[in-house]
């Protein structure tokens, strides 16, 4: 594991929040040259720090108006295959987000859907009719902030 | 407002977001000119939002993930506002949602290790305002995390 210094952190913040921008112009902005810069950025490639790039789309402005959180459990443990479920929880293209968890549920579902009759045929149809599946926690999804995290 | 050719765009670039507009292009058969000025527009209408690099947190040391569920005391008027503000100042903090359903806020936390993650607990999120109750969900696994959309 790699040590980081106050520059390696602003270059990961400012990559989080765009990470179009060219060696030159980050480097002008926290007053290193554009190699300098360059290096630790294949530095923080190298570690796995920086691993590869998310497009940001507006899922509401592309009609995607509901997101769900669904914590769900399996009904027969041990009997079902947690394998062949993640599979087939993965295959569905409305599962944005897939978490196996220890706690009250088995598993962490993010499930975006156009509106709520829309989200009520991937619940019955995709969701309740998975290997396994047992109980069932359906959150709808309010508003949502994602912060810097422990590089501030 | 979108058409094919403009989804296409999307899912492609959904798929491999390092890809410059040019190769973009290339996969959906149309000129790199053409491709451009698409994906402008959908900048300028605010479809695509930008493209953020992905931080592995586990790389940086950080091997603890916890989600907490947590009910806040809705008699006090400016629960939400004060719990969220106050979230805010937690560094661990990676998300923060609210939700209509039996949880009120959940926060996504994680820590270097359970000793790390106990300290955070105690000292930055049990002493958060307003909370009626907390679940922890401790993440196992990260099963599918692209978070794209079915276009």
């Amino acid at each position: 594991m790699i040590d980081l210094d106050d520059l390696d952190r602003a270059l990961l913040r400012a990559l989080a929040r765009d990470a179009t921008q060219s060696a030159g112009s980050l480097g002008r902005r926290l007053g290193l040259s554009q190699p300098a810069t360059w290096r630790r950025i294949r530095k923080l490639e190298t570690a796995g720090i920086l691993r590869g790039r998310r497009l940001r789309l507006n899922a509401e402005k592309l009609g995607f108006g509901v997101t769900v959180f669904l914590g769900v459990k399996l009904a027969t443990k041990g009997r079902v295959s947690l394998e062949d479920f993640e599979r087939a929880v993965s295959a569905i293209p409305e599962v944005q987000r897939v978490e196996h968890i220890l706690g009250l549920y088995d598993y962490r579902l993010r499930v975006v859907a156009r509106d709520l009759p829309d989200f009520e045929r991937v619940l019955r149809r995709r969701i309740m009719t998975l290997p396994g599946v047992g109980e069932v926690e359906a959150n709808v999804l309010l508003s949502e902030e994602r912060r810097a995290g422990p590089i501030a | 407002m979108l058409d094919d050719v403009d989804r296409r765009l999307l899912r492609h670039w959904q798929s491999d977001a390092s890809l410059s507009p040019a190769e973009l292009a290339e996969r959906v058969g149309i000129t790199s000119g053409k491709a451009a000025r698409r994906l402008t527009r959908m900048q300028e209408i605010g479809v695509i939002e930008g493209i953020s690099a992905v931080i592995d947190w586990a790389a940086l040391g950080y091997a603890v993930e916890v989600s907490l569920r947590i009910t806040l005391d809705k008699t006090q008027a400016r629960a939400f506002d004060d719990f969220i503000e106050a979230a805010r100042a937690v560094p661990e903090v990676t998300e923060i949602q609210t939700f209509l359903g039996r949880v009120d806020v959940r926060l996504n936390i994680i820590a270097r290790d359970m000793p790390h993650y106990q300290d955070i607990y105690r000292r930055r999120v049990l002493t958060l305002p307003h909370i009626a109750d907390i679940e922890a969900l401790m993440q196992i696994a990260q099963i599918k995390d692209e978070e794209a959309l079915p276009l």
